[in-house]
């Protein structure tokens, strides 16, 4: 046991000033979301909700509700909607870019092919180009194409590749042995079936933490589905929450209808932490390395 | 022997291993197809596409027409151009110093002081949190009337800041929330990076005498040059691009002061239909870009460390 010293003290106070410094936003939000929207006024300071109420959350949620606003005007956005569009255009681009890009970084890892690395290294500067010079030119063959307001719009620039996921399950694919592949090569197995019953049943957790990473990913998007998608019937929650803000104009918020929205949007996200915290952790801290 | 004897099964075989080739290669290609479908449509057709608007004053409404350079010679006389690059300087000037440093800090704290997973899990929370929400958290948290920073502000006995309100605050409260988002993952790597530095390093230099700040000084950093270079590069590019947060919070204002570059492009192309106009703005963006990429790798040599 090393001993207390001073420095060490002012160590674990600056560390543990900082961990508050990162979570007390957070706490805000869901304690204002589950304050009364009247007398939240009375207690803004407090770090304990005041008055709890789960009636925001069924507010926005458009169930029924006994709150009766006093002073702000409530939104009618109903963030039923949103969630389910969430979950559909989270759902999509997850599967795809997962089914997609597991296979291109099998053959960038496993396959010899003509022009192998040059693409593969064409794939990994894609990363660097800035959203804006790919946006426009998107959003016109979208509109063009009349998907504004469809999801399969919203997916399509995503669906079939992450520059990230190729990159990631590439270096899986190569720390593998490849005995096996090879014995069910000699067995006179296909390319594809070898993929799909060997190799890649072997990557269950790299998959696994890839799709977590990309659904938080999928599930925080904002600038694309803002762009293509602000219709009811496709607007996904961060959309959503921004036009819930935008409505108010000059006036004051809803603030507890908006952070219970806002809370409705993070819960699924710090569930996903506390399951699977080790992962998560491990896979972001290795995910800016070479 | 006549040479036509060994010379025919090894034709044989080398047309053999052509067809073998030419297989692998299909079977290659048909692997990416998709990924590479994918890549063309949505990444490299649009760069050349925004080039090729970039010459057009295309509004949407009707064919753009070919200006040829004119685009970019109403940038360069464009007054809101120039501010808009002042302004995203200054926030990069106010994100990425201050983010580095207290990343690398929390990271060296947490080095010494425990691995604890948990204690990772919360520093990293806020990254996992969309940029949307995370303006609207903190557009709550700065509220002059109901804000907590406030009331603490008042609890010191400083006066109300104006936070997002104020030309004079609005870009730096800005810059304070994507530090708040992005300063954890970013410890998270100098983290890793501090892993990867053997501990011998440090008992040697601690049988010499060294002071911790000597070790740090003379061992730590430029032992994390990779991860700096890789840091520095990444989040600078980010925060050139910052949009989320801005198009939340403020809209550009009060008085423009918070309308960066991809603000400004944004309302071109989206809110005026200036597509031809945007496209010009966002491909001397993407030049400048890989400027600045270029010459940060060369000026931390490419990221090389002396662990290497």
């Amino acid at each position: 046991m090393r001993k207390m010293s001073a420095g060490r003290i002012f160590a674990w106070f600056c560390l543990i000033l900082f961990c508050a410094f990162s979570l007390l936003p957070i706490w805000v939000a869901l304690k204002t979301g589950l304050s009364h929207p009247n007398t939240m006024f009375t207690s803004n300071s407090s770090f304990l909700p005041h008055d709890v109420t789960l009636g925001n959350f069924a507010r926005v949620l458009g169930l029924p509700h006994d709150i009766v606003l006093s002073s702000i005007k409530a939104s009618p956005i109903n963030f039923t909607i949103a969630i389910r569009n969430s979950i559909i255009y989270t759902a999509l681009v997850v599967s795809g870019q997962i089914f997609f890009s597991a296979l291109a970084a099998y053959a960038f890892a496993r396959l010899t092919f003509w022009g192998r690395d040059v693409l593969f290294y064409a794939f990994i500067a894609a990363t660097m180009i800035p959203s804006m010079v790919l946006f426009i030119p998107n959003f016109i063959l979208i509109k063009d194409l009349g998907w504004l307001n469809t999801f399969a719009g919203m997916v399509a620039p995503n669906i079939l590749m992450s520059p990230f996921a190729v990159f990631f399950m590439r270096q899986f694919f190569l720390t593998t042995p490849k005995e096996l592949e090879d014995a069910a090569r000699l067995d006179g197995c296909k390319p594809f079936s070898i993929f799909w019953r060997i190799a890649l049943p072997l990557q269950k957790g790299p998959l696994a933490t890839l799709a977590i990473l990309l659904s938080i990913n999928a599930w925080n998007e904002f600038f694309w589905p803002f762009l293509t998608g602000r219709d009811e019937s496709v607007r996904v929650m961060a959309v959503a929450l921004s036009d819930f803000k935008s409505q108010v104009g000059d006036g004051q918020p809803d603030w507890t209808g908006l952070m219970a929205a806002v809370g409705l949007s993070i819960i699924p996200v710090i569930v996903l932490l506390l399951l699977f915290g080790r992962r998560i952790v491990d896979s972001l801290q290795t995910s800016g390395m070479k | 022997m006549s040479v036509a004897e060994i010379s025919a099964p090894s034709k044989a075989a080398l047309s053999a291993a052509a067809g073998r080739r030419r297989r692998e290669n299909f079977v290659g290609w048909a692997f990416i197809l998709p990924a590479l479908i994918g890549f063309s449509v949505f990444y490299m057709l649009p760069i050349f596409r925004a080039i090729e608007i970039s010459f057009t004053d295309w509004n949407l409404l009707r064919p753009g027409k070919w200006v040829g350079t004119a685009n970019y010679v109403k940038i360069w006389n464009d007054k809101n151009f120039w501010h808009a690059m002042k302004v995203t300087l200054l926030y990069v000037l106010y994100n990425i110093p201050l983010q580095t440093a207290l990343a690398l800090a929390i990271a060296v704290l947490a080095d010494r002081l425990s691995q604890s997973v948990l204690l990772r899990a919360i520093i990293v929370a806020p990254y996992l949190i969309s940029n949307v929400v995370a303006a609207m958290v903190w557009l709550l948290m700065l509220d002059p009337l109901l804000g907590m920073t406030n009331a603490f502000l008042n609890w010191i006995g400083a006066s109300n800041v104006p936070f997002l309100t104020s030309p004079d605050y609005a870009l730096i409260s800005v810059a304070g929330i994507s530090i708040w988002r992005h300063v954890g993952f970013t410890a998270l790597l100098f983290y890793t990076g501090l892993k990867s530095i053997p501990q011998s390093f440090y008992e040697a230099a601690r049988i010499d005498g060294a002071s911790e700040f000597r070790q740090f000084w003379y061992i730590t950093l430029p032992l994390l040059k990779p991860v700096m270079a890789f840091i520095l590069v990444t989040s600078l590019i980010g925060s050139f691009q910052v949009f989320d947060a801005i198009a939340v919070t403020t809209a550009g204002g009060p008085a423009n002061s918070t309308r960066v570059i991809l603000y400004y492009i944004y309302e071109n192309a989206f809110r005026f239909n200036k597509m031809g106009y945007a496209s010009a703005l966002s491909v001397i963006l993407f030049a400048l870009l890989i400027g600045v990429t270029l010459i940060q790798m060369r000026a931390l040599k490419g990221g090389q460390s002396d662990l290497d």
